[in-house]
């Protein structure tokens, strides 16, 4: 009798809710939009990341990607997000450094971008100090020597006045005065799209190709605690982001010009720390280092292998420093490299959903 | 859609509408456990992990930079020898307040005197390559040429930073590899014999003390053993009898 009763509840309640759910015939209700997972994705690690308060919708990834790509965001119609994020670089910079639209350079390597949504500290730029996609978004517009933006009130103004943007936020977010919210909002919504899941090694793990030896030792180079010992740091195959996206001093420097994460922080033990970046796409996205400081990936195999240099926050997992490193042979280093570069994902930057129209 | 809701709905009334069996016996209380972290007497957390400089039981003056472990398999066990087992494994980061507490899904148990087990790492039942999605998102896997599954422990450091020739150590314990395509299983079963009286809800202090791990019954010479180590049988054989006595039961919260 109980379950009778409530379940009668319960249907009154639903029938209730239901009729106050209806929409307005004249509200535009933007159409959810299913993130494309890889399948190895699903079944090692957790879900991604989305805002509640800034759910994927397919009106609002495609307003981020136009905005991505259209110059209207800088401040003389010369730049976009997408200058600086090449989508054949995987979306880096193949300059060591990004020219803004002044002329001037920003101070460190543009950072990929993909598989982001999997970042789960949410933390962005080399040293982590803008929490959320959203926030990130929001200082590009305004860096001198980014989009060169004094305030956001007149990329605003210009977004207010265009003639298709307005209507295409309304569709997105059902709102009519356009904000740097809603802006970074909307390239969030497009960064979270950008997913790379389909490289060679992939399809290994898959099942559908197999290593060579000489990309098979390399893997074994990588995992080897007593050669690459690479996969503290970057991942392993049950870890397919290929980072941990946590903050290291990886030896690069005997004293820093570049605090880091100790700018951050205010912390000395944080200092010459930056995020671990992801290996996938190496073929796309040199040069490497926070400051781009190697043209090659023989360079950064090079600098962990006898050129490391000790320093007070040198991460202890960069062993045998004072040996410059862990010494690999010829043939590890080759083949290491051959590694690494099953790691690259032609069909993400070749992916035409990520490409401008 | 609905109709599911409405289903799952009822499912929960009809959770919350049944008679417990126990209702008339003796009370049940809910147990959570609370990890603190010490190197001997001194209270190692976030805030001073990384500048605690402490002496080894050997004498080595060492730094921390990072102390993440693995324990799973909780078992309260009363003066009958009754067993209650808790779902689910602990994973630590020292640098993480947010990580130290462990309150296990299911854990009503009668009010008594307990005694606590625990398994350090995962038992090879547990320790299933890759099958742990929080646990592979910490990147926390054990290669696999080295029996795979997952860390039981990662302890990175510095050690002799009171000369100029400090180096760093990685004591990581996992599953031992005795040859190529041979391991041995290396987790250890924590019992601690310590009785621990549960009269209401109560909050469970277990503490870790980090100097044991280099101390009892192997006192460990960094300069021998430093990194790397995971591949290297005997030092995973030593972990594993240096773990027994890191673990004690501290405070009990009602």
């Amino acid at each position: 009798m109980r379950y009778w009763i409530a379940l009668c509840s319960i249907v009154l309640v639903v029938l209730s809710c239901s009729k106050s759910d209806e929409t307005p015939a004249s509200a535009y209700v933007p159409i959810p939009y299913q993130l494309d997972i890889p399948t190895l994705f699903q079944e090692k690690l957790i879900d991604p990341i989305i805002p509640i308060n800034n759910p994927l919708t397919v009106e609002g990834v495609a307003l981020g990607k136009r905005l991505f790509f259209d110059r209207i965001l800088s401040i003389d119609n010369t730049k976009a997000c997408a200058s600086c994020h090449l989508p054949q670089q995987a979306f880096s910079d193949p300059n060591q450094l990004s020219v803004g639209v002044s002329g001037g350079l920003g101070s460190r390597n543009s950072m990929p971008l993909f598989n982001l949504a999997w970042n789960f500290d949410d933390k962005y730029f080399w040293d982590g100090h803008a929490l959320g996609l959203e926030q990130q978004a929001l200082e590009p517009v305004i860096d001198p020597n980014e989009l060169g933006h004094s305030d956001w009130s007149s990329v605003e103004q210009k977004l207010n006045n265009h003639p298709e943007y307005p209507t295409l936020f309304n569709q997105a977010f059902g709102v009519s005065t356009i904000t740097k919210e809603l802006v970074t909002k909307a390239i969030a919504q497009f960064e979270r799209t950008l997913i790379s899941g389909n490289s060679k090694f992939d399809k290994f793990l898959n099942g559908e190709v197999t290593l060579t030896p000489q990309e098979q030792n390399g893997f074994d180079v990588f995992m080897d605690e007593t050669r690459g010992d690479c996969f503290h740091c970057h991942g392993n195959p049950n870890n397919p982001l290929w980072t941990d996206n946590q903050f290291h001093n990886n030896g690069l420097d005997a004293s820093f010009t570049d605090l880091g994460l100790g700018e951050v922080t205010g912390n000395p033990n944080d200092n010459g720390k930056f995020r671990s970046p992801s290996l996938r796409n190496l073929a796309y996205t040199a040069p490497y280092m926070h400051d781009g400081r190697f043209a090659t990936l023989d360079e950064v195999i090079e600098q962990y292998s006898t050129g490391l240099k000790a320093s007070s926050t040198i991460d202890p997992l960069m062993k045998k420093v004072d040996q410059g490193g862990v010494n690999l042979s010829d043939q590890d280093k080759a083949d290491l490299k051959a590694f690494l570069l099953t790691l690259s994902d032609p069909s993400f930057i070749n992916n035409p959903a990520f490409l401008p129209q | 859609m609905k109709r599911t809701i409405l289903l799952l709905i009822l499912a929960s009334l009809s959770f919350a509408c049944h008679e417990d069996p126990d209702d008339n016996t003796t009370p049940l209380a809910s147990i959570a456990f609370n990890f603190t972290h010490h190197w001997d007497d001194t209270l190692i957390n976030s805030t001073n992990l990384q500048t605690e400089i402490v002496t080894n039981e050997n004498g080595e003056v060492i730094s921390m930079s990072r102390i993440r472990y693995l324990v799973s398999r909780f078992q309260l066990i009363n003066t009958s020898g009754d067993v209650y087992t808790f779902d689910g494994y602990k994973f630590t980061d020292v640098s993480d307040e947010t990580t130290y507490n462990f309150t296990p899904e299911i854990n009503n148990i009668p009010t008594g005197t307990y005694t606590l087990r625990f398994i350090w790492g995962f038992n090879e039942a547990d320790n299933m390559d890759g099958a742990y999605q929080d646990l592979n998102t910490e990147n926390w896997s054990w290669p696999a040429n080295l029996g795979g599954g997952y860390h039981f422990l990662q302890f990175d450091g510095m050690y002799n930073v009171d000369t100029t020739a400090s180096s760093p150590f990685n004591y990581h314990n996992g599953t031992a590899r005795v040859s190529d395509g041979v391991f041995e299983q290396n987790f250890a079963v924590i019992n601690l014999d310590t009785p621990i009286l549960i009269s209401s809800d109560a909050s469970i202090e277990v503490k870790m003390n980090i100097a044991e791990f280099f101390k009892n019954p192997n006192t460990w010479d960094l300069n021998v053993l430093d990194t790397p180590l995971m591949p290297n049988y005997d030092a995973q054989k030593m972990m594993q009898e240096n773990v027994m006595s890191v673990f004690t039961i501290g405070e009990i919260s009602f």
